[in-house]
């Protein structure tokens, strides 16, 4: 079922310039921090909470009940992790390019609602434009005194400092996002300490909330959380952006109140998705980014809900939904997301170094027809040893969450397409003939 | 105990249960460090446990419960905590644990065969006791170029490389050079220098005895030996006075590696590069094997029957004509304690002379060194501030510096350095005093005025060059608990005098100060104790105090002090010392004045050279005695907080080469005196029936497993014999300090203030022949000197505007003859550079790169100047003995300062002239 609820982080996108102060302005820009500097600070965190809005980021954590975790300590600093760099997930992307300034107003609220002495907009560093935009819109909000001394005449004074990345996936973990962002080099940090609002940047208390979730904010002051939580269902409130990609018509950015649409409606509808390309079937979807486990076709009617799908053993993390149709090569797919994460791993951990590497070898050889029937109990085992089973409590074998996230793609290729991978070993070669303009050989390290 | 001090241990202590087995933690350590106490071995890469654990090898998963149940862990990253379960030997453990080495062996080459690390490698051994027995591994492995040289001394193999952090956290946390990184991400992560920036620290080599593979070479190890081909003994480094405890390893007789201990006291498990290959020179084709008698102008090959006989020849001789004030000996301050004694005795007791040194004008006066109330190196470390009145701890005491740099991290411990120029520990001092040379004392009486609120007279000068205002804020770090002062010489090219008036200054100055000796020589301590010194003899006493013991213990003393090594110069060069015995003492190239040097060769009649290699001063010499040295003969040495440690002997010295002492004892023997020194222990025994300071230090007690980390003299009634021992361990518990107060006192006497001891007070000193004298007609043992300061410095002339005042520091890597036979070391040493402040520079209009004229009263030299901030306004920094003419050459060590003048002589040509230090001079300044 699609709703009616209307946009809230994307109302203004399609408007023309709608990154400039003046766009903004015209479109309700700046009244939700205009409105938060009449409230208490704490009485922010409240409606927050009310709102019960979940972070956007892919952990799904209760953005309120974060910022009530943070030490009281001098100072505090926020940071909005703008790192977006997963395959196939794109939202942030959006966000920062055509509607900067509602982060920066989403930022100001939060730090004013924490407390913060200094916020931090960390954004992936290939984001080219969106980072020139952000940067442009930081500029004419301090021109407009929205940013810096004393914001709209009030007492509150913060900076934002609009950070770029260099280019490592690694860095949207938050700690190892807070060491980068201290001028090292982006190692996730151990836990404990779990959380940044303990010990965070420069070892102060930090709050890391998503750009989505900033952008957020403004809407929730202006209309009170209750509002918020009235869309959706359940611990899933509000609206979310959903960064539909694969084998559909059309591939997008769509916002769509939480759990009331499926992942069906995602697909076919025709305000949405549009279906599968050339009307083929649906083989397989990834119900939310690389790292979570596959959904098959007869899952397809399950509601965009983290808690439901959270129950059916993958996770709606951060929101992106590829969608796979039978020409699909599964031995491929899983083996270009081991890849993606084989690269990215920082280094640290021994499991998540080696193993994703050696996983990424593997994988390549079946591919190229080189195979053996071994080694499908050695792929599952390999990532028994990154991973330790789906157990519970999580197995601490590596530092952060990417290590864990390598066999999702394998376990779950495995599982739904035995057959495929025995077809690739026995014929030696890929069933579905070579890959299209693009070579899979191995390069090297 | 009290039920109080009970409670305590209790509050600091946790329990847990190690595979169903209780254990007590300390509160804060890893689970990881109180299994292994506990007996419980879990495996690592990673951790160790002087560095920050970082939870990266995962090698250490065990299973922990939480709130949650059992979960894998890393028990190098997780506290210890009461009531917590631990479980290391489950199904679970054992599958990660295969899990980790199959991991960390699918990209390693097992090139073990050919690599150094086989057969000690931690990657073997795990594997081998914890890993898979057969790898599924059949894809290609990671490549890179290799070995790639980090540095002259490390090479590095990025294949072998386990990416554990160690070599990165020791070089960022332990030694301040974060010079190694890693690099890259994923499986394709190197472990690497930056471009262009080799790893450059005194204390490289630490990352390969830490590498847990092969990854990390030494170039002068590097496929010399097989481990399980190695014999090992422990002993203790010499090369300079910290005292580092090091394994030393030999193969086919030939000294071939020193490995740091961990020695708790002391240095932590590291070493300095130049220690751990100082091993080097033993093996040097240039040692002498055969004694060499004069011929004319030729040294010739002689028997050790002849040379001996022409030496002590040679020295009656002189003693006949020219009386024992006309003999002199040098050196020692390299040598076993017993051989010092043996020196010691052989010059004093039986030439009769007190022109005795070890040190050669380039430290302190014994009086200072041993009269000072003494403090410990973990004393200096938990001090509420340390004073550093002493040279580059960095060049010269290298590990010392470690140990300081860890001490002032995060300001736990404030430095105050009151120096000449900046030093290496100048970015960790809380405040960095640079005065004038020669004015410290002005600068350390200011600052004493400052802690008791005696405000600086209205318009009066800066003291020494320092800001009234930066003395003042130096001095509100003081005055707030237990002082201890770092006391050496930081400059040659200026008097001892300056800085002995300084410490009397503090000694007298501030309550509870103690003082740690920055003294470079490996064991001048030692030397000192040993009474190597004009006025002081064997155990801490003066020779006037001691007379009455040692005359009735040697037989005879000297009449009256003696010279110091720059008296004996000055006297040599007026022909007044006819006689000497150099003993691993090299003044020609060591002596801070060469000028002096060279004129006090030409008017020595008699020379007697023992040593290692022909030297310089060598070359004067009328007879030439080999001496075994380091890791060829046992003994004990002494560091510089006075601990006594045990030396090793590994291989055989070259040819017919003889320890000192034989030496001593054979030339006393031809002098018609029997010092009953048939062996080592003979020597050792004596020492420890007769030195004050050393009474019941025997071998035995040094030997026990509980000194394993040595005994600091004189020893405390703590210090505890193995209780295996047959003797009565009251042996060891005689001997006091009368500074160091009631702590000191032996548990057999009443507490009775700090009076000094009467060591062995029911027998007198033992007879010249090694038979005690039980008459106790000597009377009590001598008490301990102590200084009397402060003596006054001679006042100085202002520095006119166009001279610059001297200074002359040290460099970890010199021309000495130790580095200069490390083929190693040997081309680390750097370049003699005149190097001044950018702003006299460019008052001067010189520019950096320009080689320049520097003139002394002694000398002229042309060097390459150096812009450097860190040397104050109005002087002028030369390094002391680097290779090529140099300070020794433009100082007057008869003078309280150097001054030096300059100009220009040839302009750099270089696009890119030499500045260090923060700013470089204006180049419109030429």
């Amino acid at each position: 079922m699609i709703t009616d609820a209307g946009a809230i982080v994307t109302g203004r996108h399609g408007i023309p310039e709608s990154w400039t102060l003046a766009t903004y302005l015209r479109n309700a820009g700046y009244e939700g921090l205009r409105q938060a500097l009449t409230m208490e600070p704490g009485d922010i965190t409240e409606e927050v909470k009310t709102s019960s809005i979940l972070g956007r980021g892919g952990a799904g954590f209760e953005a309120g009940k974060k910022w009530s975790m943070l030490r009281d300590a001098d100072p505090k600093y926020l940071v909005v992790n703008g790192d977006e760099s997963e395959p196939c997930t794109f939202k942030d992307h959006m966000l920062l390019e055509n509607d900067p300034h509602q982060i920066i107003e989403g930022t100001l609220i939060c730090a004013y609602a924490v407390g913060a002495a200094q916020a931090f907009i960390y954004v992936r560093g290939e984001f080219a434009l969106g980072i020139e935009r952000l940067q442009a819109a930081l500029n004419e909000a301090y021109a407009h005194g929205a940013v810096g001394r004393r914001i709209f005449g009030s007492d509150f004074s913060i900076d934002v400092v609009v950070h770029p990345g260099a280019g490592a996936y690694i860095c949207g973990e938050e700690t190892a996002l807070l060491e980068s962002l201290e001028g090292k080099r982006g190692y996730p940090r151990d836990k404990p300490p779990y959380f940044p609002a303990a010990i965070g940047l420069y070892g102060a208390p930090t709050v890391v909330n998503n750009v989505e979730t900033v952008s957020n904010l403004p809407w929730i002051v202006l209309n009170g959380g209750a509002a918020f939580a009235a869309l959706g269902e359940g611990r899933s409130t509000g609206t979310r952006l959903f960064s539909l990609s694969g084998h559909v018509k059309r591939p997008a950015n769509f916002e769509i109140e939480m759990a009331k649409t499926t992942f069906h409606d995602l697909i076919y509808d025709a305000r949405l998705g549009r279906g599968i390309r050339d009307d083929n079937e649906l083989k397989a979807f990834v119900p939310g980014g690389v790292s979570a486990p596959w959904f098959s076709p007869d899952q397809v009617d399950m509601a965009l809900d983290q808690e439901a799908v959270g129950k059916a053993g993958s996770m709606l993390g951060s929101g992106s939904v590829i969608v796979m149709d039978h020409t699909t090569c599964m031995v491929r797919a899983a083996w270009r997301i081991t890849r993606f994460f084989h690269k990215e791993s920082c280094g640290q951990c021994t499991p998540c170094r080696e193993g994703g590497g050696w996983l990424d070898k593997i994988m390549n050889r079946i591919e190229l027809g080189a195979g053996r029937r071994s080694d499908l109990d050695l792929l599952l085992d390999v990532c028994d040893n990154i991973a330790p089973g789906l157990s519970w409590p999580p197995q601490k074998t590596t530092i952060c969450v990417l290590g864990p996230s390598i066999p999702s793609s394998i376990t779950s290729a495995i599982r739904m397409f035995r057959d495929e991978f025995l077809t690739h070993i026995d014929e030696g070669r890929c069933p579905f003939g070579p890959p299209v303009g693009a070579s899979v050989a191995v390069a090297g390290p | 105990m009290s039920s109080q001090a009970g409670q305590e241990q209790k509050a600091d202590t946790v329990s847990l249960t190690v595979d169903g087995r209780s254990i007590e933690a300390r509160k804060g350590e890893m689970v990881i460090a109180a299994a292994e106490r506990a007996g419980v071995y879990i495996p690592r890469f990673c951790w160790h446990p002087r560095m920050k654990p970082v939870g990266m090898c995962r090698m250490c998963l065990v299973e922990i419960k939480g709130p949650r149940g059992l979960a894998l862990m890393p028990s190098c990253y997780v506290p210890v905590a009461d009531g917590q379960e631990v479980v290391t030997t489950s199904e679970k453990v054992k599958k990660a644990q295969d899990g980790v080495l199959e991991f960390l062996l699918i990209n390693h080459p097992l090139d073990c065969p050919v690599c150094d690390r086989g057969g000690e490698c931690p990657l073997q051994d795990q594997t081998f006791a914890f890993g898979p027995g057969e790898s599924r591994f059949v894809e290609e492995k990671r490549h890179w170029a290799k070995p790639i040289p980090i540095n002259p001394l490390v090479a590095l193999d990025r294949e072998r490389c386990i990416q554990c952090a160690r070599c990165t956290r020791f070089a960022d946390e332990v030694a301040g050079d974060p010079f190694i990184d890693f690099i890259g991400r994923a499986d394709a992560t190197e472990v690497n220098i930056f471009q262009d920036q080799p790893f450059d620290s005194n204390f490289s080599a630490n990352i390969v005895q830490i590498c847990p593979v092969g990854a990390l070479t030494a170039t002068p190890y590097r496929f010399r030996a097989r481990p399980w081909d190695l014999e090992v003994v422990e002993s203790t480094c010499t090369a300079c006075s910290v005292g580092c405890r090091m394994a030393v390893q030999s193969s086919s007789n030939r000294l071939i590696r020193n490995l740091g201990i961990d020695s708790e006291p002391v240095n932590h498990g590291w070493l300095c590069d130049k220690g751990r290959f100082g091993y080097e020179p033993a093996n040097h084709d240039d040692r002498l094997t055969m004694p060499l008698v004069r011929r004319g102008t030729e040294l010739v090959e002689a028997t050790w029957t002849d040379a001996l006989t022409a030496a002590a020849d040679g020295l009656a001789q002189v003693r006949q004509i020219h009386g024992s004030a006309a003999l002199a000996f040098l050196g020692g301050a390299r040598l076993p304690n017993e051989d010092a004694y043996a020196w010691a005795r052989l010059a004093k007791g039986v030439l009769g002379t007190d022109n005795v040194d070890c040190q050669l004008a380039d430290g302190l006066p014994a009086e200072a060194v041993l009269g000072l109330p003494r403090a410990t190196i973990d004393e200096t470390c938990r001090a509420s501030a340390v004073i550093l009145l002493a040279p580059d701890i960095k060049e010269e005491l290298p590990v010392l510096y470690l140990r300081l740099r860890e001490a002032a991290l995060d300001g736990k411990v404030p430095l105050i350095e009151i120096v000449p120029q900046a030093t290496g520990l100048t970015r960790y001092a809380a405040h960095s005093l640079r005065h004038r040379p020669g004015e410290v004392a002005a600068v350390v009486r200011a600052l004493i005025d400052a802690v008791s609120g005696v405000a600086p007279a209205a318009g009066s000068q800066p003291p020494g060059g320092v800001e009234h205002d930066e003395v003042a804020r130096a001095a509100e770090l003081l005055g707030r608990g237990p002082l201890v002062v770092v006391l050496g010489r930081p400059s040659v090219a200026e008097s001892a005098t300056a800085v002995t008036e300084a410490a009397g200054v503090l000694a007298s100055g501030i309550p509870d100060v103690r003082f740690l000796s920055a003294l470079r020589r490996g064991n001048v301590l030692g030397g000192l104790d040993m009474g190597l010194a004009p006025g002081v003899l064997p155990g801490r006493v003066s020779l006037e105090a001691g007379r009455a013991w040692y005359s009735a213990a040697w037989g005879a003393v000297p009449d009256q002090r003696g010279l110091d090594a720059l008296g004996i110069m000055t006297a040599a060069a007026a022909n007044r010392i006819q006689g000497i015995i150099l003993a691993g003492a090299d003044p020609v190239s060591d002596f801070p004045d060469r000028t002096l040097a060279r004129r006090a060769f030409a008017g020595v009649g008699f020379t007697v050279v023992v040593d290692l290699f022909l030297t310089d001063s060598a070359l004067h010499a009328d007879v030439v005695l080999p001496a075994s040295g380091w890791g060829e003969r046992p003994g004990t040495t002494t560091n510089i907080e006075g601990r006594v440690t045990r030396l090793g002997q590994k291989v055989t010295a070259p040819g017919t080469s003889r320890p000192d002492w034989m030496i001593a004892a054979e030339l006393a023997l031809r002098m018609g005196s029997d010092l009953g020194f048939d062996s080592l222990d003979a020597v050792a025994a004596e020492i420890a029936d007769i030195s004050p300071a050393h009474r019941g230090l025997t071998a035995d007690v040094l030997a026990s497993r509980a000194n394993r980390d040595g005994i600091v003299v004189p020893p405390s009634s703590d210090t505890q014999a193995d209780p295996d021992q047959s003797r009565p361990t009251e042996t060891i518990e005689v001997g006091a300090s009368q500074q160091q107060g009631e702590t000191l006192l032996p548990r057999n006497e009443p507490a009775a203030g700090g009076a000094p001891l009467e060591p062995g007070a029911q027998a007198g000193p033992p007879g010249p022949a090694g038979e005690s004298t039980t008459d106790g007609a000597a009377g009590p043992p001598p008490p301990f000197l102590t200084f009397t300061g402060p003596e006054a410095a001679p006042r100085l002339r202002p520095v006119d505007a166009y001279s610059l005042r001297l200074v002359a520091t040290r460099a970890l890597y010199d021309a000495g003859v130790g580095v200069q036979h490390s083929p190693s070391l040997a081309p680390l040493a750097p370049p003699t550079r005149f190097r001044a402040n950018p702003h006299d520079l460019a008052r001067l209009g010189i520019r950096p790169g320009d080689l320049v004229r520097v003139t002394s009263s002694r000398a002229a030299l042309v060097l390459e100047a150096v812009g450097d901030a860190g040397v104050p306004r109005g002087s002028a920094s030369v390094a002391f003995n680097q290779p090529g003419e140099g300070a020794a050459d433009l100082i007057d060590a008869t003078q309280p300062v150097v001054e030096v003048r300059v100009e220009t002589v040839s302009r750099t040509t270089g696009p890119a002239p030499r500045s260090e230090g923060r700013s470089g001079p204006g180049s419109g300044a030429s």
